[in-house]
């Protein structure tokens, strides 16, 4: 029942190929959300921008599950307690008066990372649903410690009244927010394709292909799949501390279950083992959210069924069409039926 | 206070004894037909919704859940009819997203027709007395004792449906590999169309009678479905008796742990704080729990697929 496996998906090329991107898209991205809010700008909607940041630190934690996910084939229900412990490290810092930026980021990396490890060590014992079940319970005990310690602020959460301090800029200004946003999740994303791209991520892609093969060959698989699940559990937390910046605080709310859940969904939408599959999910879900809502007051009808289409049209993910539509022109360019 | 403990205990089997009902078909389900359905939990809020609304509407409670039950077995059955066994030859993931599409579609629609507020109905008044089990000592509500007593039956048929007949039989081939037992002869389509239509039978009459306990309101079904999730992978999948001993451990945990663990903590910090901790300390409980039978038992107590 393995329910992940590419090659099932994909007869007739091999997985290790797929998941890279090349650098013209990288190029364009990069270029698109570096303009984004000049564009913004000049239409003068400011609310925009902060749309645009939480797309960014979403894109950035869809992103940090989708290598333990995508890549490393670990569905993880759990993602929220990193996500959440970073972000509380930086508002509980922020209560302590610990505001500089280069300590409580950092900080955060680390405290999520080290949770991911430890709840790794035991989780990655298990396989499958069970996996996704252990991860989820972890994940419980973190929201259950946040709502009733009162030291996190119980169920109203931690405000964060001033944000992180950066030398020479000031993050009041939701322009500068967005581009220490952009700035911190690119550098996350160069070291995202730098992993993935490197024998370390290919070997990730080859376990969760064939996890026994990869064992018999000689690779430290529960070593390898502990070291993707910590890295991909310290960048969600970079991501939680830059979520408690944008939106002025924490809340419970970053630990829960939906939370996790929202992140696969968003992980999937986009396309799993996909490079830029967490960004096109996370904004692909949180634009048609927004715009939803904006027209309908039942909104979630709509994108319930958009959500759905999409699975039926692309089961695997938006980003999966790219290739699929290359492929059939190529099939069509050599004069055979298209696959 | 050992009578408390006994009103508590019985709490807690009536709790779990309803998560089984959600649970026994959550895990046929997964187990048979290898389906993750997170949208279980709307077909629960969809049994609870209908009974309440018949109830309300035709003041007769006894009807109103037979046909709310028929209605969302209905349900049930064009769902799986018209998606779930497209779903069913896609990878899990496609399945995780679909069905949380469901439900976002199930709430909404659940919205727009019955509106955002809950329904509050009462119980049938024959039942809303209390039964004196032990005199002068412990009252128990007569309505949570038949809630009790449906558990037990349909725990009890649903044990005799799988072990003594040949449906049962053939369930728990397709359970432990169902590939095998198509090509052993089983009919294995109309059967996973059977055992979905039961599950949301199940999920039916669980919400049916848990109506005039809780708020019968929009978000119930997300609400139950993590607990549900945890009592059938504590219980491994696939297998009913592993749902059942699993939800009861997670009811008893639950009621019986909110109890002696607010108790205990009153001895510790002030009453006020203790009332506050001594809940989610319970649930904390309760994923510790799985945590540890995972942690030595990494495919459940009763693991159904050999």
């Amino acid at each position: 029942m393995n329910g992940l496996s590419f090659a099932a998906a994909h007869p007739g090329h091999t997985p290790l190929t797929d998941g890279l991107p090349g650098p013209w898209t990288a190029i364009a991205v990069a270029i698109a959300l570096t303009l984004y809010p000049l564009v913004i700008n000049a239409l003068g909607e400011p609310f925009y921008l902060n749309l645009g940041a939480r797309v960014l630190v979403f894109a950035l934690a869809a992103s940090a599950l989708n290598l333990a996910l995508g890549y490393g084939g670990m569905i993880s229900l759990g993602h929220a307690a990193f996500f959440g412990v970073g972000g509380y490290a930086v508002a509980v810092m922020g209560q302590q008066g610990w505001l500089a930026a280069w300590m409580s980021f950092p900080v955060a990396i680390v405290l999520a990372a080290g949770t991911a490890c430890l709840i790794g060590l035991v989780s990655l014992r298990t396989r499958g649903v069970y996996f996704i079940m252990i991860t989820l319970a972890f994940a419980q005990v973190f929201f259950y410690l946040a709502i009733s310690l009162p030291q996190f602020g119980g169920d109203d959460g931690l405000p964060l009244r001033v944000r992180s301090l950066l030398p020479g800029l000031s993050l009041a200004d939701p322009m500068a927010m967005y581009y220490f946003v952009l700035f911190v999740a690119g550098l996350a994303f160069v070291l995202l394709y730098r992993l993935v791209a490197s024998r370390f991520g290919r070997a990730l892609v080859a376990i969760r292909e064939n996890e026994r093969r990869m064992a018999a060959i000689g690779y430290p698989v529960y070593r390898l799949k502990l070291m993707a699940f910590t890295l991909s559990g310290g960048l969600c937390g970079l991501a939680g501390a830059l979520l408690a910046n944008v939106n002025n605080g924490v809340t419970p709310h970053m630990l829960t279950w939906h939370q996790s859940g929202l992140l696969i969904v968003m992980v999937i939408l986009g396309g799993s083992g996909y490079f830029w599959g967490g960004l096109g999910g996370a904004a692909i879900f949180l634009l048609l959210e927004e715009v939803l809502s904006e027209r309908t007051e039942h909104w979630n009808l709509f994108l319930g069924l958009l959500l759905l289409f999409i699975v039926l049209a692309a089961p695997n993910g938006v980003m999966s069409l790219r290739g699929r539509l290359r492929r059939r022109a190529q099939a069509a360019k050599e004069g055979a039926p298209a696959a | 206070m050992f009578y408390l403990i006994a009103e508590q205990a019985l709490n807690g089997l009536q709790y779990g004894l309803m998560l089984f009902l959600l649970a026994a078909g959550l895990t046929l389900v997964f187990g048979i037909m290898d389906l993750i359905n997170l949208a279980h939990g709307s077909l629960y809020m969809i049994g609870a919704f209908v009974a309440a609304a018949l109830y309300q509407a035709i003041g007769l409670f006894l009807p109103s859940l037979l046909l709310a039950i028929v209605l969302t077995a209905l349900i049930g059955l064009i769902l799986e009819r018209v998606l779930y066994y497209r779903l069913q030859r896609m990878s899990h993931l496609s399945q995780v997203l679909a069905t949380f599409a469901l439900i976002l579609i199930a709430n909404e629609t659940i919205k727009i027709l019955f509106g955002a507020q809950p329904l509050m109905i009462s119980m049938p008044a024959s039942l809303s007395g209390a039964v004196e089990l032990v005199e002068d000592e412990l009252y128990y509500p007569a309505y949570r004792l038949v809630i009790i007593a449906v558990g037990l039956a349909v725990a009890l048929g649903l044990y005799g449906l799988v072990n003594r007949t040949r449906l049962g039989m053939w369930m728990r081939a397709g359970a432990s590999n169902p590939e095998m037992a198509a090509v052993m002869g089983v009919r294995i389509r109309p059967m996973f169309t059977f055992v979905f239509v039961l599950g949301a039978a199940l999920c039916a009459l669980a919400g049916a009678l848990l109506g005039p306990l809780l708020a019968v309101s929009i978000g119930m079904g997300e609400s139950i479905l993590i607990p549900a999730f945890e009592v059938i992978v504590i219980g491994g999948i696939g297998s009913i008796r592993g749902a059942l001993v699993g939800a009861l451990l997670v009811g008893m945990i639950d009621t019986v742990g909110k109890l002696l663990l607010t108790i205990g903590l009153r001895a510790v910090v002030d009453p006020a704080t203790a009332s506050t901790l001594g809940p989610t300390m319970a649930s904390l409980l309760v994923s510790l729990l799985m945590v540890a039978v995972l942690y030595f038992r990494p495919t459940g107590l009763f693991p159904a697929r050999g």
